[in-house]
């Protein structure tokens, strides 16, 4: 219910206010003035449904790596696909290539990053499977960091770097309905692995050798897991450019909620995202009179937010 | 019910034991004795198929354990571990519930059969009243029991428990044996790992004495668990003494 009303604010505020009766007669298809029609459906519709997508996209992968991770200070960019995402982007920010094929660059350097980690991660035998697969991560994600600093450096300092920073720093500014039509689909294809098997997912949480005697395939699961939170963050980021803390702090906050079980925390974490975001790109259209990175907004609520939570924070999550 | 012959065991490019042979039937309850770092674990997980046998077979409830998938093993043999604390928040009810994960369809949650048979293994080990605390929550003591009731609710054939009693009080571990006495009564065949003697004298038929990777000896507790074996096994001098009723203990002897 307060998402819904936060989706009704979210259209109603910014440069150009609209009326919440005026909301309602366009979304019902009533004859309104063009101007309304064209900020409430080209302008804020495609960002305020970018902001529930990739706030809930986020959220989900999050909830399912730290769960799988056993470990509650993971986040959806563990196995490097916000990094790889970056690296897509800028590498096509650095060879002048168009909005789109940036965005398709983005999505595959993702794809591509976790690919490799879990490629390297999977073939480590005789540690544990978890922290080999962490670790490559790292490492990779170090590797295609400094490949990210390496373009920046050559990049053209007045065309290039600043849009490279831009997309670093995330936006959810220039979303066209074109954009979301691709990338919704994509995230909700990697949501109904998740959404169909949310109970046994939770048998992730516990270590390898007690879920495999307890009669799960751990390695098929979890390589499913990854694939399909990979998707959804994939998707997510190549629209939204690296935006943070959604994907650690939304499901630590569902998990005080309603505890770990997955099949209740799924569906919160998802609304939690959802909102949380919106509420954030709301802000960073309102605030000032220019727009504020949701990145920087994330991270300037997120931190005190996550120091104070893991200040509470018990030993039993 | 477990036939196993001839079996190597390890990890991954390091054999850590080999040629153990032992059956066990339906019903019977076997204590596996040894020294820390002599196996034991390593032996249960290969039992369980945790880990690719070296060499030899198992063979469980007539079929070869090879051919088994994960979860038809989980529908035939339940395993204890030895417990830990690095658990979420779960409730001990969902917890115990994630034993019946085998006989669920892949996209499928518990429903109310399945409750009813996590509620009763509850039940059968005395701690229904902690069904909605966290497993984080309550103590090692009951987190063992938890163990056991999860693995009750895979309604296994077979259960295989490792060091069941580590984190147990004086009462618990009583308690324990005598659930896996009555277990074993009801049909089940139980095969348990200690590192007190007298909890072979106490609850099992045989004893097998695992050193060094392999078979000491093998039989009738009170056959083989003699001063000799003991201090061969624990390298410490030991005496078994007969008992009025007889029933027997072991009594370490410290030497100034």
């Amino acid at each position: 219910m307060s998402l819904l009303g936060l989706t009704v604010l979210a259209f109603a505020v910014g440069r150009y206010p609209v009326s919440i009766s005026e909301i309602f007669s366009v979304l019902f298809g009533q004859q309104v003035s063009p101007n309304v029609e064209t900020v409430v459906l080209q302008v804020r519709g495609p960002r305020v449904l970018a902001a529930l997508i990739v706030g809930a996209a986020l959220a989900a992968a999050g909830t399912a790596y730290q769960g799988m991770f056993r470990n509650p200070l993971v986040s959806p960019d563990i196995l490097g696909v916000s990094t790889g995402a970056a690296l897509g982007a800028v590498l096509g920010i650095f060879l002048s290539l168009n909005v789109i094929l940036i965005q398709l660059f983005a999505f595959a350097g993702g794809l591509a990053a976790v690919g490799l980690v879990y490629f390297i991660g999977s073939r480590l035998r005789g540690h544990d499977p978890l922290l080999a697969l962490v670790l490559t991560g790292v490492v990779i994600g170090t590797l295609l960091g400094s490949a990210i600093a390496l373009l920046k450096y050559l990049a053209d300092p007045y065309n290039q770097l600043p849009a490279i920073t831009y997309w670093l720093l995330g936006s959810l500014a220039a979303i066209t309905p074109r954009e979301l039509g691709a990338a919704a689909p994509l995230a909700l294809l990697g949501l109904a692995p998740m959404l169909l098997l949310r109970w046994r997912m939770n048998l992730l949480a516990l270590p390898d050798d007690e879920a495999r005697a307890l009669g799960v395939d751990t390695r098929k699961l979890r390589t499913l897991v990854v694939a399909a939170a990979t998707l959804m963050t994939a998707a997510a980021v190549a629209v939204s450019g690296i935006i943070g803390w959604v994907g650690l702090l939304i499901p630590h906050a569902a998990r005080l909620l309603v505890g770990p079980d997955f099949g209740r925390l799924l569906p919160l974490a998802m609304l939690l995202g959802a909102a949380f975001l919106l509420a954030v790109d709301t802000l960073c259209r309102t605030i000032a009179t220019i727009e504020v990175p949701p990145g920087v907004l994330t991270a300037l609520i997120g931190t005190p937010f996550f120091l104070w939570l893991f200040a509470l924070a018990r030993r039993s999550w | 019910m477990l036939a196993v012959e001839n079996l190597a065991f390890g990890f991954p490019g390091r054999t850590v034991g080999r040629d153990v042979s032992f059956a066990l039937e339906a019903g019977e309850v076997m204590c596996v004795l040894g020294p820390n770092g002599g196996g034991k674990t390593t032996l249960f997980r290969t039992l369980l198929g945790l880990l690719e046998p070296h060499g030899g077979s198992i063979q469980l409830d007539s079929s070869s354990l090879r051919t088994l998938s994960r979860a038809e093993i989980a529908r035939r043999a339940g395993y204890v571990p030895q417990g830990h604390t690095g658990y979420f928040a779960f409730t001990v009810r969902e917890f115990v519930l994630m034993g019946r994960t085998a006989h669920l369809g892949i996209f499928s949650a518990p429903g109310k059969k399945d409750l009813a048979v996590a509620d009763r293994a509850l039940e059968s080990l005395g701690i229904a009243q902690l069904a909605d605390q966290p497993v984080t929550e309550i103590s090692g003591g009951e987190r063992q029991l938890a163990l056991v009731a999860r693995a009750l609710a895979q309604e296994p054939k077979l259960l295989v428990l490792d060091e069941p009693t580590a984190s147990l009080d004086f009462g618990n571990q009583v308690r324990v044996l005598a659930k896996l006495a009555s277990l074993a009564a009801s049909g089940i065949a139980i095969l348990f790992s200690s590192h007190d003697p007298d909890h072979a004298f106490l609850c099992a038929r045989r004893a097998l004495l695992l050193a060094e990777g392999r078979v000491l000896e093998i039989g009738a507790p009170r056959e083989v668990i003699r001063a000799d074996t003991l201090e061969r096994m624990y390298r410490v001098s030991v005496q078994v003494l007969p008992l009025p009723g007889g029933a027997h203990t072991c009594l370490p002897a410290i030497r100034p």
